[in-house]
């Protein structure tokens, strides 16, 4: 483990009340989602999970039919889409356009793309003030944090933390209500939309036969980044194609259920292009950017390929057990829990933090309740083994190898096994659990001590299975 | 910028060629309940009502006006330019200003009105959901910006649920750039989960069904 992730670790299991708040809010979401997937509500759930994985690999698998489609239709509409391989070519794109049309203002509505890019922060080093918009991602701006859960960025702040931060960034009164709180954002947000020259949005769907851009959200944030500025710009990964409109009464029965419990969230936006010829409002430029930044990598890879089909609802990390211990800023990037360990990987390459793949129960959780069927705990297992590998090339780690050298050598060779198991027996007291704390000096080797440290080993038989087996 | 260069990397990650054929996808998956229009009404007020919103059902369109005007209780209001409005007299109330063209004038209104007054295009009886599509008849701010929206509603667009919609309408972006599923009041959890409506968009939404 890294240092700094085994800090974090730490530092978020020593934290008591940070502990429950992690503990609540995903028990709240376990229990949300549970209802609304039941038999009863929803009795084709799982022939719908079936469908959606199949559709996403469909996609996935064709993936340039489907974006060459997309972007013929975005362009049919009137709306532009723009390739871009990182950080960089987005926030270039982004500087260039507001630039050219002379704006000063960007409001933002969620987009874990954007953070995935640090978006604001390049636009913001530039003198162009974007302002997210979801209350959420508004309080973690204020706070410069990033967020602590995919759904519920700010589960780790209380309503003290805000009222504090409120005061302090905003020049208002102390104010610890939550609804008075959310008051204020409301009003110091709703002169923003009125006054943003651009939108900027990320994309839950990308509708491959309609050109469309499809965002859930409960707030309406999204509906007013995209409705009340005079230019939209959609910032989505290449993965976030559906093949057809239709597709979306199956995503969208599993999304917002999977996510928070609700059957469909308060708002679902479904945008195709720029304001037409005789509609009243809306925005009179659309621009859909598709970014890379790692994902073709990903894709080259067949075993791992589906961690693409992720569409964001963040209930492994609700139901993971890690997650809730260690919670979302132990994780080294903005995409935290199970998902974040399979793909922050594969994004930015193993050796950024070979630890993460390691940091997971393999209990499976993520996998019975991942809408889409992501088999995220072998994609980990494959995941630790390139880690493994990559320590290999890298010379590090020689004990533990050796030890597993070792390993591996005895158990290939029976009597050796057996004589190895006896001795061990024989300085293992059975049934009390204790021995090792007045074992030899060996188990108190640093690496030994370390490994036990975490880990309980099982008492020793009186007889072997061995001898068992012979006497039987 | 950089489009030949990640379609091609995708092609080579999958083993592609350009403009290589793809296999058929899986065949769209569409069920729409059998479910008469007397169950659908009522399906649509339960479920409204179960997100917190106001629900009425009017014989006629004169009730329908006099519910709106009910609800505005003196205060200002900003109709959509649907026929349906006009027909029921809604556009007529005092306080309702009704027929923008202009989308400067018409947002200026929507920033101060306390009311917004739509007529929706669907509604879903399952989840309780108002289904809006922008057109010369309905601008997409007068549902989202004054803080109360009244949804008006002809009972025969009652549609059972997300399968019927994209059933009848395969293709939303043929008839407009932008479709709302609208379901309950705008609202938040963020703060330590306690939920608050209308944090963004309306915190206050009646459903008026009219026969």
């Amino acid at each position: 483990m890294s240092v700094a992730f085994d800090e974090k670790v730490h530092k978020t299991l020593a934290d008591a009340n940070l502990q429950l708040a992690i503990y609540r809010a995903t028990g709240r979401l376990i229990d949300h989602r549970k209802h609304a997937v039941a038999a009863t509500v929803l009795p084709d759930y799982q022939e719908l999970r079936t469908q959606a994985n199949a559709i996403k690999k469909h996609t996935i698998d064709h993936l340039d039919h489907y974006l060459e489609q997309f972007e013929a239709n975005v362009t049919a509409h009137g709306g532009k889409v723009i390739y871009c391989e990182d950080a960089t070519e987005v926030a270039d794109f982004v500087l260039g356009l507001a630039k050219e049309r002379g704006a000063q203002l960007i409001v933002k509505s969620k987009s874990m793309t954007t953070e995935e890019i640090d978006l604001n922060e390049r636009l913001e080093h530039h003198k162009l003030e974007s302002v997210e918009t979801d209350l959420g991602e508004y309080i973690l701006q204020l706070a410069h944090q990033r967020p602590y859960h995919i759904v519920a960025p700010a589960l780790h702040l209380t309503r003290y933390d805000v009222g504090d931060l409120f005061a302090r960034t905003l020049g208002v009164a102390n104010e610890t209500v939550v609804e008075k709180q959310t008051l204020i954002a409301r009003a110091v947000l709703r002169q923003k939309f009125l006054a943003a020259d651009i939108g900027i949005s990320g994309a839950n769907f990308l509708v491959a036969d309609s050109g469309a851009v499809v965002l859930v959200e409960n707030e309406g944030n999204a509906r007013l980044t995209t409705s009340a500025p005079r230019i939209h710009i959609a910032v989505a990964g290449i993965e976030k194609l559906i093949p057809r409109a239709q597709d979306l009464a199956v995503f969208l029965k599993l999304l917002g259920r999977s996510a928070t419990g609700q059957a469909l969230t308060v708002y679902t936006s479904f945008l195709s292009g720029p304001r037409r010829a005789g509609e009243i409002d809306g925005p009179e430029e659309f621009y859909v950017v598709l970014l890379n930044n790692g994902r073709t990598r990903l894709l080259a890879d067949r075993a791992k390929r589906e961690s693409l089909y992720c569409i964001r609802c963040g209930a492994c990390l609700n139901h993971c057990p890690v997650y809730r211990k260690i919670g979302g800023h132990s994780f080294p990037w903005v995409y935290s829990g199970p998902i974040g360990a399979i793909i922050t990987p594969q994004f930015l390459g193993i050796e950024h933090e070979p630890s993460l793949p390691f940091a997971s129960s393999l209990c499976g959780a993520c996998a019975e309740v991942c809408p889409v069927k992501i088999d995220i705990p072998k994609v980990l297992l494959d995941l630790r083994a390139e880690a493994k590998q990559a320590e290999g090339r890298k010379g590090a780690n020689r004990m533990e190898r050796l030890a597993f050298k070792i390993w591996a050598w005895v158990m290939c060779h029976p009597r050796i096994y057996e004589m190895a198991a006896m001795v061990a027996a024989s300085v293992a007291p059975a049934g009390n659990g204790k021995w090792l704390r007045s074992a030899p000096a060996v188990m108190n080797l640093p690496p030994v001590r370390a490994w036990l440290s975490q880990r309980d080993l099982p008492p020793a038989p009186a007889k072997s299975f061995r001898q068992l087996w012979r006497k039987r | 910028m950089s489009r030949e260069a990640i379609l091609n990397q995708v092609r080579t990650a999958l083993g592609r060629g350009a403009g290589q054929g793809i296999a058929q996808p899986p065949p769209v998956r569409l069920r729409v309940d059998d479910m008469d229009l007397e169950t659908r009404v009522g399906s649509l007020l339960h479920a409204v009502e179960a997100l917190a919103g106001k629900t009425r059902r009017a014989a006629t369109g004169e009730e329908a006006r006099a519910y709106v005007r009910a609800v505005m209780h003196g205060r200002t209001a900003v109709a959509s330019n649907a026929p349906f409005l006009r027909e029921c007299g809604i556009v007529d109330l005092a306080g309702v200003q009704s027929g923008f063209t202009d989308a400067t004038a018409l947002r200026t209104l929507c920033a101060t009105a306390d009311v917004g007054i739509t007529c929706a295009d669907y509604a879903l009886a399952d989840t309780g959901t108002l289904v809006m599509l922008a057109s010369p008849a309905e601008a997409r701010l007068i549902s989202l910006l004054p803080p109360v929206h009244i949804a008006v509603v002809p009972k025969e667009r009652v549609l059972s649920g997300l399968d019927e919609l994209f059933t009848i309408l395969p293709d939303p972006a043929a008839r407009t750039s932008s479709m709302v599923l609208i379901t309950g009041p705008s609202r938040t959890a963020d703060i330590e989960q306690i939920l608050v409506r209308g944090v963004h968009g309306p915190g206050e939404i009646h459903v008026v069904v009219v026969e």
